[in-house]
């Protein structure tokens, strides 16, 4: 086993691949958010800032799914084959949830019209909604595991996947994006639509502490072997901890109108969520809870070391380079968004 | 129908419409570095109006080629999961890189590139449109690298056996640059630029037919035909060097181009004709030898043809095969007479006098988009049954546990999305291109703040100035010449 730093070159990339996904989960969160939120918003300008507040970055937010799609197939091939073609349905839907968001953006401004322009918020908003509840919906069932067959394929009906847990994660995993957004928009909005936007996180905040606490509950009691390991030992009872601190922050912080270091305490949220979901699953990639010798672990659906290094290298040279692009824009869009002649 | 078939279809229906779009994007992109870069140069504001009316169509050509692509990236795990396993070593990594490398520079430098205008200086955003077009054209280089080592795998080898059997990586640049990437890059982005220059070439044709915007549509139209002149020439060179390639690597499939069945003969060249799979005869116009001449420079040597190997080992479709590829040479020997006719004219200063030829170039766009269509679908169907050429067939590649009715499901699914894209997508294009690259120099009220005008005024609200209610609605301004 080659190592880099005392880690074997698969746990290296299983965090890159967690990091990317964590990456993903907190841009493209906020701005699945935002759509998610939108039609709380009624009026047309209102609208129009918040379209424009995520506007120049969304697209490069999402770009984290390619990369991390891109470090799942080149890292763990097995269970790149194994995911997708088990969720295909879900999957599917979730592409197209994609495809429909992203044409709604680009279109809505393109035709003055109000019934286009409703058209258009309403698929905006129903299309984030999608996204965010399928994201949850696959996550769940990830973190509980799929059966599987000896060629490590999922051997199951996909109906299975709406089972109570997975719907908690789903419907959670939304009431956070939607607190993350409304915390974003509030960050660059102003007067009247921040003074709704202020009310709308907090009812957001509630939103999301309610299905949380349920999910967690949930979990403890029914599927204990979801926090085997937090509970072994000390070390890792550091993540809940960081956890329950950075969500007990955002209503303080909401309460304060510090935009900003709420926006940072539900990054760390989502964040430590997905920490803590990664080391009661390491090392399965997908578990198979019916016969768990067919489970892929980071071992049996890894590259071949070669390609790890290959990898590794690819990820130290990109990485900077990716922060480095995506601090420029953010930098470059930085401040209240102001409506003017190239707003969407 | 089976999963094998129904997959093949969706996996063919949802690359070939999201096709339209890159190429789009890396030409276009080229095009607009130029006319950005000339505007830098002299300052000149009629360069200023014409890259921020190409803008505006990139944007939405992007949006589109980026949200089609997503899907793409994913198919491969949904419906080819056995295919996935075996090539994900080598394969995964090229996607990484395009991912890393490509798609995050291109997408980054988008949102300044369409959003940036006021916001930071001319220089800095001639740097973002740089980026775009570098981003774009490197994603064109993982995506080759990965599709050429399927069809010429190098720097590789087979580790397990049966199902358990995937190639793993031995050498990673041996395997970026196997034996076809390099020439087939070349071919890609070439007609990539084609793609490019003739989307500008139509749109500025029609408006010099319709006599608008002349003062933009005249320096639009030679920038794009001084592009276009040279790629197609370049893309003769190219479709040559791609073509000797397949002959060294993949005879099957050149044997299919050419409808050659017969190893012991020399292998003649079609310019146009039918094959007739049962007699394996082609009736057509031919030049005798002409194949064994550009392989071997020598009109009388036997060429290896469809006979030379098993019948399960060779492509099914060769007449369809045959129609695609002598499609795509025939439009390219059209777009080299077409850009150099009228470079001729251009030098006698007799460019815009011809309305036919206008007219024409109007049409023009559909070639290159049809070119690279049929391009890839000889590419890709000559290298059938193998999924990897000569190591994994197509129908050992499915996912194994994906049934007919899923993928019923998910091919409805993407036809009527696609199709509804597509038909809004044409509207809007059409919308931009009747709105045209108004001169907003003319309009009585420029935003306070703004340190230049916008490239993306496309909204009209009931705010909005009364110049700019007349610039976007559904008359043109009065043309400017």
């Amino acid at each position: 086993m080659e190592t880099f730093l005392g880690l074997d070159y698969n746990v290296w990339w299983f965090l890159v691949f967690g990091a990317v996904i964590s990456g993903y989960a907190i841009l493209d969160g906020f701005d699945l958010g935002a759509g998610a939120l939108h039609l709380f918003l009624k009026k047309e300008e209102s609208r129009r800032i918040a379209l424009n507040a995520i506007g120049p970055v969304w697209d490069g937010n999402e770009v984290w799914l390619v990369i991390g799609g891109g470090a799942l197939f080149a890292g763990f091939p097995v269970a790149y084959a194994a995911i997708f073609s088990a969720f295909y349905v879900p999957f599917f839907i979730f592409l197209i949830g994609i495809i429909w968001r992203a044409v709604a953006i680009e279109f809505r401004s393109k035709e003055p019209g109000k019934t286009w322009r409703l058209v258009w918020d309403v698929v905006y908003s129903f299309a984030s909604v999608v996204i965010a509840l399928s994201l949850g919906l696959m996550l769940g069932n990830v973190a509980f595991g799929l059966p599987l067959n000896d060629q490590m394929e999922f051997h199951g009906n996909w109906l299975s996947f709406f089972n109570p847990f997975s719907i908690m994660v789903s419907i959670t995993t939304l009431a956070l994006f939607m607190m993350h957004g409304a915390i974003f928009l509030a960050m660059k909005t102003e007067n009247r639509l921040y003074a709704k936007l202020t009310i709308l996180a907090k009812n957001f905040t509630i939103f999301f502490l309610l299905s949380f606490v349920i999910t967690t509950l949930y979990t403890l009691l029914y599927i204990p072997h979801l926090s085997d390991r937090v509970r072994s030992g000390p070390g890792f009872f550091i993540f809940p901890v960081i956890m329950m601190l950075a969500i007990a922050n955002i209503p303080r912080m909401l309460k304060k109108r510090k935009f900003g270091l709420a926006f940072v305490s539900s990054s760390v949220t989502i964040a430590s969520l997905l920490i803590m979901v990664a080391i009661e699953v390491f090392p399965y990639l997908l578990y198979s809870p019916v016969n768990i010798s067919h489970s892929i672990t980071i071992e049996n659906a890894a590259a071949s070391p070669k390609t790890m290094k290959i990898l590794l290298v690819i990820a130290l040279i990109g990485t900077p380079l990716v922060g480095l692009y995506t601090g420029f824009v953010f930098w470059t869009f930085k401040g209240k968004v102001k409506l003017d002649e190239m707003s969407y | 129908m089976d999963v094998e078939i129904l997959s093949r279809i969706q996996f063919a229906f949802t690359i070939a419409f999201h096709y339209i779009y890159p190429p789009l994007s890396i030409g276009l992109g080229l095009i607009l570095v130029i006319m950005e870069g000339m505007y830098l140069r002299t300052g000149n504001r009629i360069y200023e109006q014409m890259t921020r009316f190409w803008i505006r169509i990139f944007a939405l050509i992007f949006g589109i080629g980026v949200a089609t692509g997503i899907i793409m990236e994913f198919e491969f795990g949904t419906n080819w999961a056995t295919y996935s396993r075996y090539v994900g070593d080598i394969f995964g990594s090229a996607l990484a890189a395009e991912g890393i490398f490509a798609f995050a520079l291109e997408s980054g430098f988008l949102g300044v590139l369409i959003f940036g205008w006021n916001r930071v200086g001319p220089k800095v955003h001639f740097f973002s449109a740089l980026m775009v077009l570098l981003g774009s054209m490197f994603s064109a280089v993982w995506i080759v690298v990965a599709n050429s080592w399927q069809q010429t795998p190098a720097g590789f080898h087979i580790v397990g056996e049966g199902m358990n059997a995937r190639a793993e990586i031995t050498d990673f640049w041996a395997m970026v640059f196997n034996p076809s990437s390099v020439d087939r890059l070349l071919h890609v982005w070439i007609g990539a630029f084609l793609a490019g220059a003739f989307l500008v070439l139509s749109v500025n044709a029609w408006y010099i037919r319709k006599k608008k915007f002349l003062e933009i549509a005249k320096p639009s139209f030679k920038i794009a035909l001084a592009v276009a002149a040279v790629c197609s020439l370049a893309q003769l060179f190219m479709g040559h060097r791609s073509a000797d390639g397949v002959a060294k690597n993949q005879p099957a499939k050149l044997a299919a181009f050419e409808g050659h069945y017969d190893s012991s003969a020399r292998a003649d060249m079609f310019l146009m004709g039918w094959v007739n799979q049962q007699t394996k005869e082609v009736t057509g116009v031919r030049i005798p030898g002409g194949l064994s001449f550009l392989i071997y420079g020598n009109s009388n040597t036997p060429v290896k043809g469809l006979d030379a190997f098993r019948v399960e080992d060779r492509p099914r479709q060769v007449n369809a095969i045959f129609q695609f590829y002598h499609l795509m040479v025939a439009i390219g020997m059209l777009l080299i007479g077409l850009s150099l006719y009228a470079c001729w004219l251009w030098w006698k200063g007799k460019l815009f006098n011809k309305d036919w030829l206008m007219l024409v170039f109007a049409w023009s766009v559909l070639l290159p988009q049809v070119a690279n269509q049929v391009g890839w679908f000889s590419a890709e169907m000559g290298r059938q049954p193998w999924v990897v050429y000569g190591l994994l067939r197509t129908s050992d590649a499915l996912s194994k546990n994906v049934s007919a009715n899923q993928v019923v499901f998910s091919l409805v699914l993407f036809t009527v999305v696609y199709i509804t894209l597509l038909v809004l997508f044409l509207y809007l294009l059409n919308k931009k291109i009747k709105h045209g690259p108004v001169d907003y120099s003319k309009k009585e009220h420029i935003d306070e703040g703004s340190k230049r005008d916008n490239p993306m005024m496309d909204h009209i609200d009931e705010n909005a100035p009364a110049g700019r209610k007349q610039a976007a609605g559904e008359n043109p301004l009065p043309d400017l010449s």
